[in-house]
């Protein structure tokens, strides 16, 4: 087994892994957490697949410092937004029907 | 001329969601009343310039593909440009009369706006798999961040779970991305499609084009993927459900069909065909049947967006392992269902928001009465109702005419049967609502009048759907048009 094709299975193995958080866990915040191990399994496969003649690929590498940004600030807004739902409704989970009636006028 | 043009095209949102952030909500209409206008003015210009010359590849910078941005500038994408200048406007106008100045949340909708803008044209117009993907991050979340503009929880809950699916979605296309890079080398499309074309396809790569696929279903809300869709389109304000509707779900859409056309021959399969075309059957039966059951206003519409996403999905069957004309006519349908329904949805939710300042409820049945009291936003909505119906001389007829045409070219008659009764569906929710605003019997007598300006915009929009059955022949001719550059990679 090659060092690329172990990074890609350990990346895969990963994303499984936060898969199976994001659509298994009810609390948002561990939601939240599974999003960005998922991310890090993607950057992973990202930079560890392609080589360039035995050497690793440098484009990929500028590629995963982008979807690094683009990570962090989906994460930064549902910290947010996570944060003020709870503050409004007291609930940490999309599960139950809240109390409220959704909606009004708008 | 076209390095103002592109600079235009893709500067000034940006640059407008900057300015608007320094300012509160009143001027920040004033700005952007100017940035509309820019973004409209450049969009023509563009469309107009490759009408003339046909299309081109665009280096950003100076900077060609490899190392670059590289803009694929073609028929489709000037058509898409256009559509978005049209209706991000029209929602633009009416929302800076629509949404309350007052509370302070509210400045942030002219910066998510822009973000959003800016984001759409990057979709449009992007060539390589990894800007796509930025520019699809850019308009979830601001996409998200107009639904949570609402600020009450129910927006909230919303607006999390549009966001825990729409990066879901984001993460599966990049491990497409991820996994094609490392096969091939390369990410612009046109150069994968190249290598395909000459060497013999290797096993297993109709994985990373699955992947990819699936990632952007769930993010344009194909069913089964359908269930955050309705929440959060009918719980945003209205002109920003109108642009969720019309535009946001489109650029998920139209990378999908823009890998599919490129790479769906080598990498695809007849059963991955027929299955993107199944579910897509199965949105139009079953986001119909839905609509028809919702008790509140805009929940129809909502559903009747899943609906109308479905017969988008046509496309993969129809396009796979057929004829070139029947190819060629299911793609100008797609292109027309997904103009009309831009701007027959955007007309629709911003009619329905009339009506729900009017009455000051978003039940079906508060609607009684509402008829005489604000006929000119009723009647926007029924015609935008009429070019989902699919009669004609809608558009929406124009695009299920040429789905039909292509359903029946290639054998495939079945899709012939989702097309009648999709339309058939579509007329029971929207007479449904009819019905609801013409009876007498429920007494409330309050009505609100919305300014004039509110009124006029949907009517415009739902007039447009209507004549662009009309004028189709011109727009599909600037889809058809080659490429003039020598440029291709």
């Amino acid at each position: 087994m090659t060092s690329s094709l172990l990074y890609a299975l350990a990346g895969t193995l990963l994303c499984g892994i936060g898969l199976f958080g994001m659509l298994w866990l009810s609390h948002l915040l561990r939601k939240l957490l599974a999003f960005n191990i998922m991310g890090s399994g993607v950057f992973l496969v990202l930079v560890g697949l392609p080589q360039n003649q035995g050497g690793p690929d440098p484009v990929p590498q500028a590629l995963v410092l982008t979807g690094i940004v683009v990570a962090i600030a989906a994460t930064a807004l549902a910290v947010v937004l996570i944060r003020r739902y709870y503050h409004l409704s007291g609930l940490t989970t999309l599960d139950e029907e809240p109390a409220f009636r959704e909606g009004g006028p708008e | 001329m076209t390095l103002w043009l592109m600079a235009g095209l893709l500067f000034t949102p940006l640059a407008w969601a900057v300015l608007t952030l320094l300012t509160d909500f009143s001027r920040g209409r004033l700005v952007s009343w100017v940035g509309i206008l820019v973004q409209a003015l450049v969009s023509l210009g563009l469309w107009l310039a490759v009408n003339r010359d046909g299309g081109f590849y665009y280096g950003l910078g100076g900077w060609d593909a490899p190392l670059g941005i590289e803009l694929r500038v073609d028929g489709l994408a000037v058509t898409f440009v256009l559509l978005t200048a049209v209706v991000a406007g029209a929602c633009g106008l009416h929302a800076g009369v629509y949404i309350d100045p007052d509370k302070p949340w509210h400045r942030y909708f002219w910066p998510l706006f822009w973000f959003l803008w800016s984001g759409l044209n990057a979709v449009w117009l992007g060539g390589d798999l990894f800007n796509l993907y930025v520019g699809l991050e850019l308009i979830s979340l601001s996409a998200v961040g107009l639904v949570a503009l609402g600020g009450q929880a129910g927006a909230l809950r919303a607006s999390l779970r549009y966001l825990l699916a729409a990066l879901l979605g984001s993460l599966a296309y990049l491990l497409g991305v991820a996994l094609m890079y490392g096969q091939f080398g390369t990410l612009s499309i046109a150069g994968v499609a190249t290598w395909l074309s000459d060497h013999p396809v290797p096993a297993g790569s109709g994985m990373a084009l699955a992947l990819m696929i699936a990632g952007l279903a769930l993010k344009t809300a194909l069913f089964p993927l359908h269930r955050w869709l309705p929440p959060a389109h009918g719980i945003a304000k209205s002109p920003v459900s109108a642009l969720l509707s019309a535009l946001v779900v489109k650029a998920s859409f139209y990378i999908a069909a823009r890998l599919w056309l490129e790479l769906g021959q080598p990498l695809g399969s007849l059963a991955a065909a027929q299955l993107i075309g199944l579910l897509g059957s199965a949105a139009v039966v079953w986001g119909s049947w839905l609509a028809c059951r919702q008790q509140r206003l805009k929940q129809v519409v909502a559903y009747s967006s899943v609906a109308q996403i479905g017969y988008l999905f046509l496309l993969f069957p129809l396009t796979f392992s057929v004829s070139e004309t029947v190819s060629l006519q299911a793609q100008q349908g797609m292109t027309l269902q997904v103009i009309s329904h831009a701007l027959a949805k955007a007309a629709m939710f911003l009619a329905a928001g009339n009506l729900i300042l009017s009455v000051g409820s978003n039940r079906i049945d508060a609607l009684g009465g509402v008829s005489r009291f604000l006929p000119f936003s009723l009647f926007s909505f029924g015609l935008a109702g009429v070019s989902l119906m699919s009669l004609p001389p809608t558009g929406g007829f124009a695009a299920k005419w040429l789905l039909l045409q292509a359903s029946l070219g290639s054998g495939q008659w079945w899709w012939v049967l989702v097309l009648l009764a999709g339309g058939l569906l579509s007329a029971a929710y929207v007479f449904r609502i009819y019905r609801a605003s013409f009876l007498e019997s429920s007494g409330t007598d309050q009505f609100f009048h919305p300014s004039r300006s509110l009124e006029v915009i949907p009517m415009i929009l739902a007039i447009l759907a209507l004549g662009m059955g009309l004028v189709s022949d011109q727009v599909l001719s600037v889809m058809a048009l080659p490429f003039a550059g020598e440029g291709a990679p």
